[in-house]
């Protein structure tokens, strides 16, 4: 009778994972034969034709800059805040409020971010739907990332730098810039690297922010739309499946690269950390 | 005497220092603010919008919740359709992903071998990265049709289709912070149990699984969080359609799906409205986060 | 109006007075031999845990002072306090005085100039992951060296100083996380050198080190002594026999007894000390 059990647990078990990677391995692939046939030199740098056979040049430099705005702002805020947090900060009721906030943060759906970014950034600071109005929800939502992946890095060097480094008497600010952060680097990076991805992702918010101007944008002002939504708007507008793949395609290589390098940088961390 | 100047000149630059020190420490504590901001900020729009229409203007929450009617040209905005539709489903979407992607979790970090692990699982960690948009795709191309014609629908799109797509979403990962938390077990714990004679499945899920509560419980939580919150992908497959769902293969329309059709157009009590809706997604996941650790802090006594 | 000036000119006067005072106990401490730090009713609190209790030394100048007892006696918690490292704990509070060169370190808010004044120098080798070179320049540059010139003679005099320039003259530029453990100690040690203190603290300097390399050490500390004034913590008996002018001994966060080394072990004047000495505990 026990045996039989688990015979049949261990059959669930199997059917489980080969199931999943049935699943998975599906959805790839059908995007990939699906879009194959799209992908070109033309498609990738091509300008945007509505009547179609055009590329999708204009969704890739403006997910560029979506990734850009965004990490230039949030990166520096992040590092700094995981630095207070980490490093400046005493235990107490503030770090708790803080770390309560960067964690619902994390929580909260990215239409949600949608929305706030629509009343906030495009309706009462009058940014209008836009790359910028856009660029600045993402921040907030990488902003988490970036901080709890700093924080961790920083974690992870020796508590001896620090005391060696304010032993010879240097201020904190000197030890964190010579000795602490660039330690932490490839963490950070890695961290950096993650968000990218989250960014890359990104579609609900980025839909109520940036709108969806199938067009080269001329400013950080004008309305624009990234690879995700481009491929949203093609499936459901014209039902477009191949198209939808093909931009699936060039989402799934980015996705795959930024995937590689964040495991890189992290095997160098910890080649590092283990000399 | 050279001693002394020479101390002096060091006291004016310490000084300096000392004020970097200041400043700087205050900055990176205004970068730290910024986050608590930006969630005040979050919540005050999006609750000072959504509020509006019923502190001000004089509709009714309950009708809000509970009215079945969504018609904003006719000042109608019932969103209890959307309610049951969202429901059902993250519960559905919960009963097919936790268990497979449990077990394949399981699998994975106990059955597998080394090498077949190593296969897998990065590819599945891969998957949690993909746009969820491309779920959508992938479900209105492949699972819509298919259940149109198995089950002879008119359209495929449906409370089913959403079920699926937002099932397969949530399978990397929970599939990738499960196996982690697997994996953490300490090696002890299975060997006492083989060695008083339990097989490899019974300690398993006697005693590895139940050591893995915590983790597997955070599997979950973010497996939901994607789930819940899913737009895009949804729209695709959902069909939209404003009716309380009875059955499987009925058009739904979710909330978060409401919000992002309607968001682009709508204008005045139209729009409070779906800032409304959104206080309603945003409440519905925070009574889930709460539920959620409380199970699991009472699973970790 | 009048009276402020009243009470200024009077607070003038006080201060001369004051001054006054000070040069003729300066002139009395001349006389005797020369005092670098003096620790009076020296009390330290983790939180509500008191760590030390009512600590007073006299530690002289270019002595080696050596600082015994068993583990958790704190020694070590006296030795942070000299150039204040347990400010990076939390919590921390402390009573009393610690004069260096007449100087209240807990009342003068310059850490920075105490820190470069009082080195340190860790129990395991904390050295950076730089270049040796980087590792030694480190302190100078922080302190806003930047001639070439200059920093190098300061490094290749510090390395000397630490006895280790012949082992690594010809790889300053490579990491300094490849040496081995003594002579990254004795990096750590010229890296203190460095920046020209006047007082050397050591946390057990040698606890992580081989044999050989501890008697390297333990030479070079007995050389320095002629430029440094030298605190050590140790827990080993006959290091502190071997390489200190004066032993004090802690016990449960006192000092039981402070004396000249020979006494300590000789003929020390409290039982408890004699117990230690003699290895009947700790």
């Amino acid at each position: 009778m026990r045996q039989l059990k688990d015979y049949v647990l261990r059959g669930l078990l199997w059917l489980s994972v080969l199931l999943s990677v049935a699943v998975l391995v599906m959805i790839v692939g059908y995007i990939f034969v699906k879009g194959m046939n799209l992908i070109s030199f033309e498609f990738i740098f091509g300008d945007y034709s509505p009547t179609g056979g055009g590329g999708i040049w204009p969704m890739i430099v403006t997910t560029i800059y979506t990734i850009i705005i965004s990490l230039v702002i949030a990166t520096p805020i992040g590092i700094l805040a995981a630095l207070y947090l980490q490093e400046y900060a005493k235990q107490g009721r503030l770090v708790k409020l803080i770390r309560f906030a960067t964690e619902s943060l994390t929580g909260i759906p990215s239409i949600i971010y949608g929305l706030f970014g629509a009343v906030f950034f495009v309706t009462t600071l009058k940014m209008g739907m836009s790359i910028i109005a856009a660029s600045l929800t993402l921040t907030i939502i990488v902003l988490p990332v970036i901080i709890r992946t700093t924080e961790e890095a920083l974690k992870t060097v020796p508590q001896s730098y620090r005391e060696g480094s304010l032993a010879l008497g240097t201020t904190k600010l000197q030890t964190l810039y010579k000795v602490i952060l660039p330690s932490a680097m490839p963490g950070i990076l890695s961290g950096i690297i993650l968000s990218i991805g989250r960014i890359v992702g990104e579609s609900a918010a980025i839909f109520l922010t940036a709108g969806t101007v199938a067009a080269l944008p001329e400013s950080l002002f004008s309305s624009a739309r990234t690879l995700t939504v481009h491929s949203y708007l093609v499936t459901q507008e014209s039902g477009d499946i191949e198209l939808a793949a093909a931009v699936g395609i060039v989402l799934i290589v980015i996705i795959l690269g930024i995937n590689i390098s964040a495991t890189l940088i992290s095997k160098k961390l910890n080649k590092a950390t283990n000399k | 005497m050279s001693i002394q100047t020479n101390s002096v000149e060091i006291g004016k630059a310490n000084k300096r220092k000392y004020f970097l020190e200041k400043v700087s420490s205050r900055v990176f504590l205004i970068c730290a603010l910024l986050s608590v901001i930006s969630l005040l900020l979050i919540i005050g729009f999006v609750f000072y919008k959504g509020s509006h229409p019923f502190l001000v203007e004089g509709y009714s929450f309950i009708d809000f919740i509970f009215g079945t009617d969504w018609v904003p040209s006719e000042d109608k905005f019932g969103i209890f359709p959307m309610i049951v539709a969202s429901i059902f489903a993250t519960i559905g979407a919960l009963i097919i992903g936790v268990p497979v992607g449990l077990f394949t979790a399981i699998f994975l970090a106990e059955i597998a071998s080394k090498r077949l692990a190593k296969i897998i699982s990065p590819a599945i960690q891969l998957l949690a990265g993909i746009p969820s948009v491309l779920y959508g795709v992938f479900g209105l191309a492949i699972i819509v049709p298919f259940l149109q014609n198995t089950f002879g629908l008119a359209k495929g799109q449906s409370l089913l289709a959403v079920i699926l797509v937002l099932a397969i979403m949530m399978l990397p990962t929970i599939v990738t912070v499960a196996e982690t938390a697997i994996r953490a077990v300490p090696n002890t714990y299975r060997e006492g149990s083989l060695a008083l004679g339990v097989s490899q499945i019974g300690t398993i899920f006697k005693v590895v699984v139940p050591a893995a509560k915590s983790g597997i419980m955070t599997a979950i939580v973010l497996g939901l969080g994607r789930a819940i919150g899913e737009t895009m992908a949804v729209i695709l497959v959902a069909g939209n359609s404003l009716i309380v769902p009875t059955s499987l293969t009925d058009s739904v329309r979710p909330l978060t799906t409401n919000i992002a059709l309607e968001m682009g157009y709508a204008a005045g009590t139209h729009q409070e409205m779906l800032f409304a809706t959104g206080i309603v997604l945003f409440s519905f996941i925070l009574i889930l986060n709460f539920v959620l650790a409380k199970i699991s802090a009472k699973g970790g006594n | 109006m009048s009276t402020a000036v009243m009470e200024r000119s009077e607070s003038l006067v006080m201060e001369e007075n004051q001054t006054v005072k000070v040069q003729s106990q300066m002139e009395i401490k001349r006389e005797e031999k020369a005092s670098k730090i003096t620790v009076k009713d020296l009390n330290l609190f983790y939180g509500e845990k008191q760590a030390l209790y009512g600590v007073s030394l006299n530690i002289r100048e270019k002595e080696v002072t050596a600082l015994i007892g068993p583990s958790g006696c704190g020694k070590s918690t006296f030795l942070r306090t000299l150039n204040r490292m347990n400010d990076l704990i939390d919590g921390v509070k402390i009573t009393g005085d610690i004069m260096i060169d007449r100087e209240n370190v807990y009342k003068n808010n310059d850490v920075i100039k105490l820190r470069t004044k009082v080195g340190m120098v860790f129990q395991k080798p904390n050295l950076f992951p730089m270049s040796i070179y980087d590792n030694v320049a480190y302190g100078p540059r922080m302190q806003g060296i930047k001639n070439k010139k200059e920093l190098n003679q300061i490094v290749e005099e510090s390395l000397k100083g630490a006895a280790i320039w012949d082992e690594v003259k010809d790889r300053l530029k490579s990491s300094a996380l490849g040496l081995s453990g003594g002579q990254q100690q004795r990096v750590c040690i010229a890296r203190a050198i460095a920046m020209k203190p006047d007082v050397i603290l050591m946390d057990e300097p040698t606890s992580a080190l081989d044999p050989i390399s501890t008697l390297k050490v333990e030479e070079l500390i007995t050389n320095m002594k002629k430029d440094y004034t030298i605190v050590i913590v140790t827990h080993n008996m006959q290091q502190a026999a071997r390489i200190s002018d004066k032993t004090a001994f802690f016990l449960n966060g006192e000092v039981v007894e402070f004396d000249d080394t020979d006494t300590i072990f000789s003929t020390p004047s409290d039982q408890r000390t004699e117990d230690y000495v003699t290895g009947r505990f700790g």
